[in-house]
């Protein structure tokens, strides 16, 4: 019974962990919170589902069983690309005022909103892979190539490539795959291969295996990108910018190259969350919307100085939500006094159960203000 | 951010507002009922967009929240509509309660039998809502994006709760106001309704001499203090805590007003006005029309809604591109709004830029230093 309910709360917030990490890490950085995390996250659910459709197809349908593994990698390459074409378009030119960004990320927001109900998704699909090339083509040429001044025209003719690839993949696409050639604003649903499906018995309790799978997303993104921010180079000038930028900056790391290496792995991770929220549900354009508020009370609660904040902020929201949506405490504790087992059956249900975790956040801010694990400084404004 | 304070000359303010209410008197012989209809709800969407403008524009605050006064404003308005006109069903209590098997009366309904409370209501408890929200999270000095999430997750948890209460609000399905009766006449009626037009009206200039009182003089001065470099205002030794209370529960207040005008006229009151985009559109049509103009909230969201019905009836789909467009725009390329633009550099810049040349100022020009004002009262 414990172990269940305990289950349960870990299966919701690993959902909110790794769909919280990309924004907690972005926010740490830039100090900016992107309200397009969310469509992001619907990018990677929809790379899930045209992945699935293409593994389908008579060529790829020996590997089928894989296409869940092959996806995550999708998403997180198509939504990390998406966030850097709106690093680089929009959110660079508002450095430095939060507000704003915050309503340019929301614009940007709609238009991802729109742009899946209105255009095919063969030709989203082109569009995205036109995009990874015109990006990445220029980066493979040689140094040498980059100092010479035609390289600008080398760039201009990669995203030419880049312009024939995408219209030519969108074509082939939608000719093979029929369901992904018409504008549907409908939900699709993503089917787990058969390997997923079905339960998991450990210690007399059955789990399914889908959540099961979803733990250990979350649990490898975790990990990865610990390993990265605390072993690698450049995890190491992230988290110097992070500290203190002006000191970053003077001391020769590029914080331009640090803010568009941070902002591709946070919405990258906002895609391998989509491939989660995929397996749970149907998949629909407002798909992000319904897990991004619970990600921003994750950042809330979590503080942005410490990764180990964003984990036991989304894992406390997850049990909690689990303990007062299921209105398991009346389980655990049967002949509790009236007034009180009424309070409980009042927030027993999951948008309930909601209202009371924000009373909580804000009874719980009142204590700490900056979050589990604040920044630590001694600045006037934090 | 750098921000300057935009003042709209005397001149300028006078021109629009009397071609505003030129507008707003012939208003009702020339526009067709449907659209005069819509009017009105704009005009009443106008007063919640002061309040942003007196909250982001003047003070800093950027609530994503504004839809929780608006709506409380609207229940307010709906629920003594409903309740005086219940007589005739059973138990005297609306009528959608019936359909939970509801017989008593939630106990918060009762206050609104009467008018004079309802009237009070409907700007009273979205201010002091407003005014306890907003100093549990100002006491604690949360603010910029933390307070603007802050704000979206209380909407989100407002929406949560209205949604999912049947049996005291008729949860989703809102409280509908149009077929209940005022001075023996249906609400919906033609009559009423330009009644409420001529309301909005006058409620939209009342409100805008309010806010423009509110912005005047020392307490102003503090809130263009709170945006422009917090610390310093308290370092000073004012209390930024109580201005920002103040300043959030009047909008709130503004914004309940709103909300109960919008309710009446549209003829119905749901969770739907608590929903996270509707909240986060009042802001761009502050930032449309310029911020810290306070008239530019007012046009922003009487075009801008007119702008989104007549672009939706045509063409249904591209609303969402162009909104979305609207957004990155104005924060890159217009971040003082149409208005602020207009004020400024702007039509000198684009003249320039078609070969018109610049004069030279060889003073520079007093208007550029109105913020000395100020100091010589």
């Amino acid at each position: 019974m414990l172990l269940d309910s305990l289950f349960n709360g870990v299966a919701i917030g690993s959902v909110l962990l790794v769909a919280a990490l990309g924004l907690a890490i972005v926010f740490g950085l830039m100090g900016v919170i992107n309200l397009a995390h969310g469509e992001l996250m619907m990018l990677g659910a929809y790379t899930t589902y045209v992945t699935q459709l293409i593994f389908k197809l008579p060529l790829l349908k020996p590997y089928y069983n894989a296409y869940v593994i092959v996806s995550i990698f999708f998403a997180f390459i198509v939504s990390g690309v998406v966030g850097i074409l709106l690093e680089k378009t929009v959110i660079r030119k508002l450095y430095g005022s939060p507000l704003e960004t915050l309503l340019a990320t929301w614009g940007v927001s709609l238009i991802l909103q729109q742009f899946v109900r209105s255009v095919p998704l063969a030709y989203g699909t082109g569009l995205v892979i036109s995009l990874i090339i015109g990006l990445f083509l220029p980066t493979v040429f040689s140094l040498k190539v980059k100092e010479s001044i035609n390289y600008k025209y080398v760039k201009f003719s990669s995203w030419i490539v880049a312009a024939f690839a995408g219209v030519l993949s969108g074509n082939l696409i939608s000719s093979s795959v029929s369901k992904l050639s018409r504008a549907s604003a409908r939900n699709v649903d993503v089917t787990a291969p058969a390997w997923m499906r079905g339960q998991v018995e450990i210690l007399g309790t059955a789990f399914p295996k889908t959540r099961l799978m979803i733990i250990i997303i979350t649990l490898i993104s975790v990990i990865a990108i610990t390993l990265f921010l605390n072993q690698s180079a450049w995890g190491m000038r992230i988290r110097a910018v992070t500290q203190n930028r002006e000191m970053s900056d003077c001391l020769g790391i590029s914080t331009e190259k640090v803010d568009v290496l941070t902002f591709g792995i946070g919405s990258g991770l906002a895609g391998v969350a989509g491939v989660a929220v995929s397996l749970l549900g149907s998949v629909g354009p407002n798909v992000g919307g319904n897990y991004i508020v619970g990600c921003f009370m994750v950042v809330v609660l979590g503080g942005v100085g410490n990764l180990l904040g964003t984990i036991f902020a989304s894992f406390g929201i997850g049990i909690m939500t689990d303990l007062i949506g299921a209105g398991r405490l009346l389980s655990i504790w049967p002949n509790m006094p009236l007034p009180l087992s009424n309070t409980i059956n009042f927030f027993a249900t999951t948008s309930m159960a909601r209202v009371m975790i924000f009373a909580l956040i804000v009874i719980f801010l009142q204590f700490k203000p900056t979050g589990l694990f604040p920044q630590k400084g001694r600045m006037v404004e934090s | 951010m750098e921000f300057k304070n935009l003042k709209l000359s005397k001149k300028t303010t006078l021109v629009i507002w009397v071609i505003i209410i030129a507008f707003i008197i012939a208003a009702p012989s020339i526009l067709p009922v449907f659209r005069l209809n819509l009017l009105g709800r704009y005009l009443s969407l106008a007063i919640v967009a002061l309040g942003v403008d007196l909250i982001w524009g003047f003070t800093g605050l950027l609530s994503l929240g504004q839809g929780i006064f608006f709506a409380l404003g609207g229940y307010c308005a709906a629920m003594y509509l409903q309740i005086t006109s219940s007589s005739e069903f059973p138990n005297n209590i609306p009528e959608f309660f019936g359909l939970y098997g509801v017989d008593n009366l939630p106990f918060f309904w009762e206050p609104f039998r009467s008018p004079i409370f309802s009237l009070f209501a409907i700007w009273v408890i979205p201010a002091l809502v407003a005014g306890m929200l907003g100093f549990l999270v100002f006491r604690n000095r949360i603010k910029g994006v933390y307070f603007s999430i802050l704000t979206q997750a209380a909407l989100l948890v407002f929406f949560n709760f209205f949604n999912g209460q049947q049996k005291l609000i008729n949860g989703t399905n809102g409280l509908k106001t149009d077929v209940t009766q005022l001075f023996g006449q249906m609400v919906g009626s033609e009559s009423i309704q330009k009644m409420f037009f001529w309301l909005t009206a006058v409620l939209v200039i009342a409100a805008w001499f309010f806010s423009k009182w509110v912005v005047k003089g020392r307490f102003g001065n503090i809130l263009i203090g709170i945006r422009d470099d917090e610390p310093r205002v308290r370092f000073t030794g004012y209390n930024p805590v109580f201005f920002k209370t103040i300043i959030f529960s009047i909008a709130g207040g503004l914004a309940g007003i709103s909300g109960a005008l919008y309710t009446v006229q549209s003829g119905i009151v749901s969770p739907q006005f608590m929903t996270v985009p509707f909240s986060i559109e009042m802001v761009i049509w502050v930032a449309v029309g310029g911020r810290g103009t306070l008239l530019g909230a007012i046009l922003g969201a009487v075009f801008i809604n007119y702008a989104k019905s007549l672009v939706s009836e045509a063409l249904p789909a591209s609303w969402m591109f162009i909104q979305g467009g609207l957004f990155i725009l104005v924060v890159t390329a217009l971040p003082e709004g149409v208005l602020g633009w207009v004020q400024g550099e702007g039509p000198r810049n684009l003249l320039q830029r078609f070969g018109v040349k610049r004069k030279i100022e060889t003073y520079p020009s007093l208007e550029v230093k109105n913020d000395t004002e100020g100091l010589k009262k």
